[in-house]
């Protein structure tokens, strides 16, 4: 169903801002520009088919991401890259990694193509997560909704994503010491 | 707590998520314990070193106006709405002047006929039915001119079941006209002959039968004469004498 032309004002008003971070999500999840393309395209055009639906004073931002986060999922590239997330509700099983000290980060933290790196070698749900969190600043509650989980399931994978993370850059950087 | 558990909720510290209390016992913790404000301030700048590299990719400018464009409602998809709108009212304007059209010619053709059927009506109420009064067609043709500006044939009528009564002048909406009048079985008919228009010919039209008041009546355009039967006899006498008229005309 077509929307008005109020309605239709209030998306345009309300979704581009958030133009250039779906975008960069889209080419984080996708690792390709083209198809980062066609995955902000397609998010637009849902978004505003069911922008009529959208219920006003919930978080838009997180509406947003929902929306490209499942085309995503459901395209070719997001059926490779889904991965199992078993046992995730359980915090207790983060713990500290061997390769993980305070100084090996302390040394790749400057080094932007490392993190870069990293969050390019993470699952797509660790790596989803860190960018929502870190990059886009969302409360706990705001990456919930976008990823339709309880908080807790979102403290949890965020913990074993950032140790996933911390493992990695600390594998990098002992790497270019040896 | 152990510093085990005070690094597992660092990264809610860090990420503003951990409830009041906790946040303001771990500040302590932080203040006195190195190595959980070591971990702290290294989770704190990896954050912020994420926060900047994870925002890498930057998309095209043309691909932003495609994007743009697409859900604007000032372009794209909503300027077919509009022309579809435009298209809509446009269709709508040329309905109502179609139907003010048809209202008004409708309305004129009513307008006519009645005030033909009115004459007809008083001719027959009338004493005197007509001025001219001769079944001779060769009397009354010649007394219509120079009281009429046409011309016009009385057809024969020997051997047919109609009399020629005679005829007078009358008036259509202030043009002269010649009104004949003939009998068929005890039935009148009044034969209206007057000048031919656009409006008359497009109120009347042509051979199409129509009633008022019962009365049967049929219009025809010859020549450019407008000729008009009305007569409670039936269509059929109708259209014999209008075949009679046509061929009187050749």
């Amino acid at each position: 169903m077509a929307l008005d032309r109020d309605k239709a004002n209030e998306f345009e008003h309300l979704s581009m801002p958030l133009f250039a971070s779906l975008y960069n999500l889209a080419q984080w999840l996708t690792q390709d520009r083209s198809e980062a393309e066609d995955l902000v395209q397609e998010t637009y055009a849902k978004a505003l088919k069911g922008f009529g639906s959208f219920q006003p004073g919930t978080n838009f931002r997180a509406w947003m991401y929902r929306i490209l986060r499942n085309t995503f999922l459901t395209s070719r590239t997001g059926l490779k890259a889904t991965v199992s997330l078993d046992d995730e509700d359980d915090p207790q099983s983060v713990s500290p990694s061997t390769t993980e000290t305070p100084e090996s980060l302390l040394l790749a933290r400057s080094d932007q193509d490392a993190i870069q790196s990293a969050l390019q070698q993470l699952p797509v749900a660790f790596r989803e997560i860190i960018l929502l969190c870190d990059v886009e600043e969302m409360t706990y509650r705001e990456i919930a909704e976008a990823l339709t989980i309880p908080i807790g399931t979102v403290m949890s994978r965020l913990a074993r994503a950032r140790k996933a993370m911390r493992q990695l850059l600390g594998e990098k950087v002992q790497g270019a010491h040896r | 707590m152990t510093c085990e558990s005070w690094q597992q909720k660092i990264d809610a510290y860090l990420d503003a998520e951990l409830p009041e209390a906790e946040t303001r016992e771990l500040d302590a913790h932080l203040r006195t314990c190195a190595a959980c404000s070591s971990q702290a301030l290294t989770r704190s700048e990896l954050k912020r070193s994420i926060h900047l590299a994870g925002k890498k990719f930057v998309p095209d400018p043309e691909f932003r106006k495609r994007i743009q464009s697409s859900i604007s409602p000032r372009t794209s998809g909503r300027r077919w709405g509009w022309i579809v709108e435009v298209g809509i009212a446009c269709a709508a304007v040329v309905l109502v002047i179609f139907g003010s059209l048809v209202w008004v010619r409708q309305s004129q053709r009513q307008q006519l006929i009645g005030e033909l059927t009115d004459l007809h009506v008083a001719t027959l109420a009338s004493a005197n039915r007509v001025d001219v009064v001769s079944s001779d067609r060769h009397t009354v043709k010649p007394w219509f001119q120079g009281k009429v500006p046409f011309t016009f044939n009385v057809p024969e009528l020997q051997g047919s079941p109609f009399e020629l009564i005679g005829g007078k002048m009358t008036y259509l909406d202030q043009n002269p006209a010649a009104e004949l009048l003939f009998t068929v079985r005890k039935h009148v008919l009044s034969v209206f002959i007057f000048k031919d228009s656009p409006e008359l010919d497009r109120a009347l039209g042509s051979g199409e039968p129509m009633r008022k008041l019962s009365f049967n009546i049929e219009s025809w355009a010859d020549g450019g004469l407008r000729f008009l039967i009305i007569t409670d006899a039936t269509p059929s006498d109708i259209d014999d004498l209008r075949a009679r008229f046509v061929q009187a005309a050749r």
